[in-house]
């Protein structure tokens, strides 16, 4: 043997060479197979970033779906409760150019509201809600869990007698946010006694 | 004095205490009318537990807390509950909230107290379920429910209580003069929250401008010392902020809270004065939380002090009786001018969190100059009491770059406004600090909240499926039983015994059929193993719950509850599939050992 390979040098090497990479091609197969990830990683990626209201706008029955068709090659501007932020990390993650949304912007996140005195109890819109944000049992009232709603008005058509309105959502004090300063050049709207020091507090000695 | 350890930064703005504090607390005069908001604390707002008409003493429950962070609000005047309705509260964007306003009776103050407990004979729960009935939360300000603090055992060891009398922000005196006066209950208070804690000492630490209170402190603790709990007082130079939890820890027992971490991490529980002192009186008096010591001052108030007010007290009331001078009021600052808000109207309620308020005048607090750009000159970062680096984070902020921010460690920033303080150009640091800090704590709710919708909207195709999968199976079973009678009799009529040989076209079914079995077993494994990982993860996080974070906690179980759900679905669905799938294998090989017997027949 170790003579062989002292009078085959080359064929040695070549002979090495080759049964590595058929050992390391193997392992890495295995570990391919072994190791799988679940899904397409892409499409995960992209679900991610869409707003998961499953309203079905894009024109697909979910956003799992849009997801998929997006990495597909679809456009990325059809999703409405997105917007254009949507849009603006999708293109960022897709490298693709973004584009003005198609469709109708969406205002503030709203909830749906059943008028429950009106209710006839059909369970319509329990079967049209893709997030089961709808309690309800047949011939009695139905409610809306607010906290699940995504605010997709596909149960809005379904029901026979028109009892369900959009409202706004109610956080109205959880949701305000200080509003950033306007930068320089402008006079902030609120500073309390940091500007004190332009000016000689008559206290300011004491206490 | 011990003045061994010591924060960075700081700063010494003027401090203009003196004014509010040359009387004694008087005595607000009763409100003829309070307006009392459901969400004076942090966390969930309390839901109303009466309504319009009915008749309430002092002390009377009102409306109860909901969910794990959240107190109870009580009347504060005895009379009659007017309405329930949206009011102008107290928030820096002056926005409304529900609160019950309640009309008094005048002069008569009918109380409804809670039976007098002795803490010493008292078990912990009945000291828990005491304070959660008292409506007490942190006076301090931030208005954080005294009840889940004293909770925090149940996380963390703690081995030191410290009471924080620092008060360090110009302008307050509330916790200076409720020592000065109640020493003595600000201390018994300190040893029945350091009995429900586990601490073994309390640590005070004192700014050394506040003299009167430290020797009253002094004598109480000599007074009072036939215990073993060890008190010590701590007095250090007046440094802002040195009120702020984690440089009050730093300066007293030199321990580092860690970056988005608590006091209790590092085994330290800090209270503020007055709200030991209505702790005390919840237990000791059964007197739940109606009023609160609050500073009155500022050039545009002839008379400035402290009073203890009514909550729900109209704000116009309490200045009126000080001596207003509407002409010279510029501005009306809630809690202290570095840290507190500008109220834009006067007619708002007294809250929990109301500590201090400002009627100040223009000379006093002018309006903030134009705001220059940013020279890159340092001096925010020598100020900063966190160690952060306020102009990278000014950068960030105003650029909305949040990620960036946020590895610079903005959840750090206490917003002491150090920085703006001393800020060459008139940035105000701060601000931008807050609105980075709201718009990340918003997306990342949006974020959350999606993620919960995704996990709802995979249960229901989880669920759809299921419910689709055993339909089917159904189904079959149902085909398949109209079918067998037949197979049955024709079996009967031929009257030779079965055979086992099976002819080629026959035996491919029942192949296929075990292709189908054998993929069913592998996703019926795997959706089992998913079921697992689930419920693994749940009981984890369920375990891991309490503590301050129990709000989150609860979210994000619902949630985790969601998806171990759907794993339920997928291996219900899955196992309905397999059912039907051995049934009909079952019945192909039964089947088509039939149809042999018939081919032989005929
Ligand atoms: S439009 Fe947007 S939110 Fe609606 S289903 Fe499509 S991706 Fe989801
Ligand atoms: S309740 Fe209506 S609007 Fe809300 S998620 Fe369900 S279907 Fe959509
Ligand atoms: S103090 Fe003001 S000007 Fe100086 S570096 Fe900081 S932000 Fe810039
Ligand atoms: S406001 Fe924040 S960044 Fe500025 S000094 Fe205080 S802790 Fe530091």
């Amino acid at each position: 043997m170790i003579e062989w390979i002292n009078d085959h040098g080359m064929l040695a090497a070549i002979f090495a060479l080759a049964g590595l990479s058929v050992a390391f091609g193997a392992l890495l197969g295995y570990a391919g197979e072994r190791f799988r990830v679940e899904g397409d990683p892409l499409v995960e990626r992209i679900d991610a970033l869409l707003p998961q209201t499953q309203c079905g706008q894009c024109g697909y029955p979910g956003c799992k779906p849009y997801a998929e068709a997006i990495s597909g090659g679809d456009a990325i501007n059809k999703c409405p409760p997105g917007g254009d932020a949507t849009i603006a990390a999708l293109a960022d993650l897709l490298g693709r150019e973004a584009s003005p949304l198609d469709g109708e912007a969406q205002d503030a996140p709203r909830v749906a509201y059943i008028r429950e005195d009106e209710c006839i109890g059909c369970t319509k819109c329990i079967q049209a809600c893709p997030v089961d944000a709808i309690l309800g049992a047949a011939k009695h009232m139905h409610t809306v869990i607010a906290d699940e709603c995504t605010g997709c008005d596909l149960c809005l058509d379904p029901c026979p007698v028109d009892c369900i309105d959009m409202i706004a959502r109610d956080d109205a004090i959880d949701a305000w946010q200080p509003p950033l300063p306007a930068g320089p050049g402008h006079r902030p709207a609120a500073q309390l006694i940091v500007s004190d020091r332009a000016h000689t507090p008559r206290e300011a000695t004491h206490g | 004095m011990a003045k061994a350890f010591d924060f960075p930064g700081g700063i010494h703005p003027p401090a203009r205490k003196t004014r509010s504090t040359r009387h004694p607390i008087a005595t607000a005069a009763l409100p003829k009318r309070v307006v009392l908001p459901l969400g004076q604390h942090i966390g969930q707002p309390a839901e109303p537990c009466v309504a319009v008409g009915d008749r309430v003493a002092t002390g009377t429950l009102i409306a109860r807390a909901q969910g794990l962070i959240s107190a109870d609000v009580h009347a504060s005047i005895s009379g009659e509950i007017i309405a329930i309705e949206s009011r102008r509260v107290p928030h820096p964007g002056g926005l409304s909230e529900t609160c019950i306003v309640i009309e008094g009776d005048g002069i008569r103050d009918d109380w409804e107290r809670l039976p007098a407990l002795d803490w010493r004979h008292t078990d912990d729960a009945t000291l828990h379920a005491r304070l959660t009935a008292s409506g007490v939360v942190g006076l301090g300000g931030a208005g954080f429910p005294t009840q889940v603090k004293a909770r925090v055992r149940e996380r963390h060891a703690i081995d030191t209580l410290v009471i924080n009398a620092a008060e360090c922000e110009p302008y307050i005196s509330a916790d200076d003069m409720t020592l000065r006066e109640h020493a003595a209950d600000v201390l018994e208070g300190a040893r029945l929250m350091a009995h429900l804690s586990g601490a073994e000492r309390i640590i005070i630490g004192i700014e050394d401008d506040k003299p009167d209170a430290a020797a009253a402190l002094k004598a109480a603790i000599k007074a009072g010392n036939r215990d073993s709990l060890e008190i010590t007082l701590k007095a250090f130079p007046a440094r802002y902020p040195s009120g702020g939890e984690k440089q009050l820890i730093k300066r007293l027992l030199n321990r580092e809270v860690p970056s988005r971490g608590l006091p209790a991490d590092v085994g330290v529980l800090c209270h503020n004065p007055g709200t030991l002192r209505a702790a005390l009186q919840a237990v000791r008096d059964g007197r739940p939380m109606v009023s609160r010591i609050v500073t009155l001052t500022g050039e545009a108030l002839a008379r400035p002090g402290n009073v203890e007010a009514r909550l729900g007290t109209p704000m116009t009331e309490l200045l009126d009786a000080a001596g207003l001078d509407e002409a010279s009021l510029a501005r009306l600052v809630m809690g202290g001018p570095m840290m507190g808000m500008e109220l834009a109207h006067l007619d708002l309620p007294l809250v929990k969190s109301s500590n201090c308020l400002i009627a100040a005048s223009t000379i006093e607090l002018p309006a903030p100059p134009v705001e220059q750009p940013c020279i890159r000159c340092g001096a925010c970062e020598e100020a900063c009491p966190a160690s952060l680096l306020p102009q990278q984070l000014y950068w960030f902020a105003k650029s909305q770059e949040h990620d960036k921010a946020e590895l610079f460690n903005l959840f750090d920033c206490i917003e002491c406004g150090a920085c703006s303080f001393v800020c060459p150009s008139h940035i105000p640091l701060v601000d931008y600090y807050r609105a980075a800090k709201s718009d990340i704590r918003a997306r990342a709710f949006e974020a959350q909240k999606a993620e919960h919708a995704k996990h709802r909207f995979e249960f229901r195709q989880a669920r759809l499926a299921r419910e689709a999968a055993e339909k089917d199976a159904r189904r079959q079973a149902r085909t398949q039983a109209s079918r067998r009678p037949k197979a049955e009799s024709a079996k009967a009529a031929s009257k030779e015994p079965p055979t086992t040989s099976q002819t080629s076209s026959a035996a491919s079914s029942p192949s296929a059929n075990d292709a189908d079995l054998k993929s069913l077993r592998i996703a019926h494994a795997a959706a089992k193993a998913a079921v697992r990982k689930a419920e693994k993860v749940l009981t984890r996080v369920s375990q891991s719950g309490g503590g301050q974070g129990q709000a989150q906690n609860a979210d994000e179980i619902q949630d985790l509850e969601v998806q171990l759900a759907t794993a339920r679905e997928n291996l219900a669905a899955i196992e309905a599939r397999m059912a039907a799938a051995k049934e009909a294998a079952a019945e192909a090989t039964s089947d088509s050992s039939m149809d042999t017997d018939r081919e032989r027949a005929e």
